[in-house]
């Protein structure tokens, strides 16, 4: 007679291996070890060798991909390369004019953010990675990139591309590391509309759509608004492109709110190589800074060649009363006083044209101004600081005595 | 489907491999499908570590070392998401079990045979997934039967030719 183990022995054993599963189930969704609801030292162990198996082949695979593709992009294909080194400095000069046009904004947002308190952050250091893998199933949106703890990448760093944000950095291991895209369905991004101001979350669906949800039906939202980062999730910085909004859908799951459907700016599917941001600053990096000076001089060249007249808008050196250069201005330093703009037909209303209170006297008569109209130099032709702006009298129709104790005005 | 009776069953032998198919093959399939998304996305309709899981199970005949086979390979899938592990391993044990337990009784060595038969262990698959991830999980999963339908056809098809490259690394008796 058979024994009862020996007789249902198959169907024993995959009892005890789906119980044994099921119980580690539990253990993971139940009770994460860390706050932060990542994996236990155990669940990480098994990650870590898969990963580790599994990886090296596919940056194999990879790199000798990314051969092929070199010798060919590299001595074969370079037909137009001086055709498009010309009209890709073309549009670098172009760039840098728009650029330097864009600094004044930049440095006044800057003062102005600077009064109000408010903390912009910059990206200071990027690493550049591949993407090697995915997790091969559509339920869990992540990608492997071939960059890990030893190149400076940690948990929870931001992952872009130049046209969006791609998700943030979730495990990481020594040359590996995992990145949790935002259409994945545990991801969240703090986002804000571009015109609407409206902020929200961001996250994906179990299809792979992202979608911002809790948003009120009344809210105005119309397709094509830009959508970026908002900054308050203390992971992204502010203001990167995240998608655009597709439509707004109804929710049932959190009615009476709708959701609203975003195409993400990143090719999420097409991804090949990704930037880690690794290190964010409340100020300008000195690079981009130092660029921006490039900027401007290299603007205020290409300006003078086409508008010989025009303001350069550059620095130029100072020259003191007694003939010395004196040191460029702070750019840090708080602003002069404001002036007011010279009058082309001084009345007795313009400014230096009466006397000082104190002078004033009850009874008193005091005799008329002479009026004088100040012309400022073309910049181009005089840079500011070196000449005092010439001046042009207009003599009064009686004769008149000459203005007292004012400088702005001249017998 | 032809069910063979008593005496082809005693007759009928296991079939046999050179023991780093067993780890070589399933490793193979794990990798092709986390690769090639990056290169082809909708290459994720397909499930390659299924097929390989119901090959293996079919032609090794034994329940256990099909379960075995198919819980070491679900577990490998499920390492390289971020979702919790044993998703993948319990759908994988239970397929490899199933598939081995059919593999017993049924010849597997007809294409029509195994057309049928990656078609249902695939939506099998599936079903068991959408029960896992929401009745013991309480996750968020949509079931689109179109896509499942469609997912199903295409590994069945993808099976077939896949089963017969794998009979090629049989050993010979």
């Amino acid at each position: 007679m058979e024994s009862f183990y020996s007789r249902y022995r198959n169907v024993l054993m995959l009892m005890v291996i789906l119980l044994i599963q099921v119980i580690g189930l539990a253990v993971q969704v139940r009770r994460p070890a860390t706050a932060a609801g990542r994996d236990g030292t155990q669940v990480r162990l098994i990650r870590y060798w898969a990963v580790g198996i599994l990886t090296p082949f596919e940056e194999l695979f990879l790199f000798t991909g990314h051969g092929i593709r070199g010798a060919w992009n590299n001595y074969i294909d370079l037909r137009h390369v001086r055709q498009h080194n010309q009209s890709l400095q073309a549009e670098v000069d172009r760039l840098r004019l728009e650029q330097a046009s864009l600094v004044e904004d930049v440095l006044q947002n800057q003062r102005l953010q600077a009064l109000l308190g408010f903390k912009q952050q910059y990206i200071y250091q990027t690493v550049a990675a591949q993407v090697i893998g995915t997790s091969g199933t559509n339920q869990s949106r992540v990608l492997y990139i071939d960059k890990g703890s030893a190149d400076g990448i940690h948990a929870d760093m931001p992952v872009i591309t130049p046209d969006g944000v791609v998700g943030k950095i979730r495990d990481v291991f020594s040359h590996t590391a995992q990145v949790l895209e935002i259409n994945d369905q545990t991801s969240g991004l703090g986002i804000i509309l571009e015109k609407t101001r409206l902020r929200g979350i961001l996250r994906g669906d179990a299809t792979g759509q992202t979608e911002i949800i809790n948003i009120p039906s009344d809210e105005r939202v119309q397709s094509g608004e830009a959508v970026i980062t908002s900054g308050g999730d203390q992971l992204y910085p502010r203001g990167l492109p995240v998608g655009t909004v597709d439509r707004v859908v109804n929710d049932p799951e959190r009615a009476p709110y709708v959701a609203i459907l975003v195409q993400p700016a990143a090719k999420l599917s097409r991804l090949e190589e990704v930037l880690v941001i690794t290190q964010i600053g409340s100020s300008l990096p000195a690079t981009e800074e130092s660029d921006i000076v490039t900027s401007e001089q290299k603007a205020a060249g290409v300006l003078a060649q086409r508008l010989p007249g025009a303001d350069t808008g550059t620095a130029q050196p100072t020259i003191g009363p007694n003939g010395k250069i004196l040191p460029a201005q702070n750019p840090n330093a708080p602003p002069p006083p404001v002036q007011p703009t010279p009058s082309l037909h001084p009345d007795r209303f313009t400014p230096g044209a009466t006397p000082p209170a104190t002078d004033l006297r009850p009874g008193a008569t005091y005799p008329k101004q002479t009026f004088t109209e100040q012309i400022a130099p073309a910049p181009s032709a005089q840079p500011s600081g070196q000449t005092p702006p010439s001046k042009r009298s207009f003599p009064p129709k009686k004769a008149a005595q000459p203005a007292p104790a004012h400088g702005e005005t001249q017998p | 489907m032809a069910l063979l009776n008593n005496k082809a069953r005693e007759e009928m032998d296991q079939h046999h491999f050179h023991p780093a198919v067993f780890f070589l093959i399933p490793l193979a399939a794990i990798f092709l499908q986390a690769y090639l998304p990056l290169r082809f996305p909708r290459f994720a309709v397909l499930d390659l570590p299924l097929v390989v899981t119901v090959y293996f199970a079919v032609s090794r005949r034994n329940p256990i070392s099909g379960m075995l086979l198919g819980t070491g390979i679900g577990l490998t899938q499920d390492a390289l998401t971020h979702l919790p592990i044993g998703i993948n391993g319990i759908l994988k044990a239970i397929v490899g079990y199933l598939a081995a337990s059919v593999g017993m009784r049924i010849d597997v060595d007809n294409p029509g045979t195994r057309l049928l038969m990656m078609f249902f262990f695939t939506l099998l698959d599936s079903l068991l997934h959408l029960f896992i991830v929401r009745r013991l999980l309480d996750m968020p999963m949509e079931w689109h039967g179109l896509h499942e339908m469609i997912r199903a056809v295409v590994n069945a098809l993808v099976g077939v030719i896949l089963f017969a490259m794998l009979d090629r690394l049989r050993k010979r008796e």
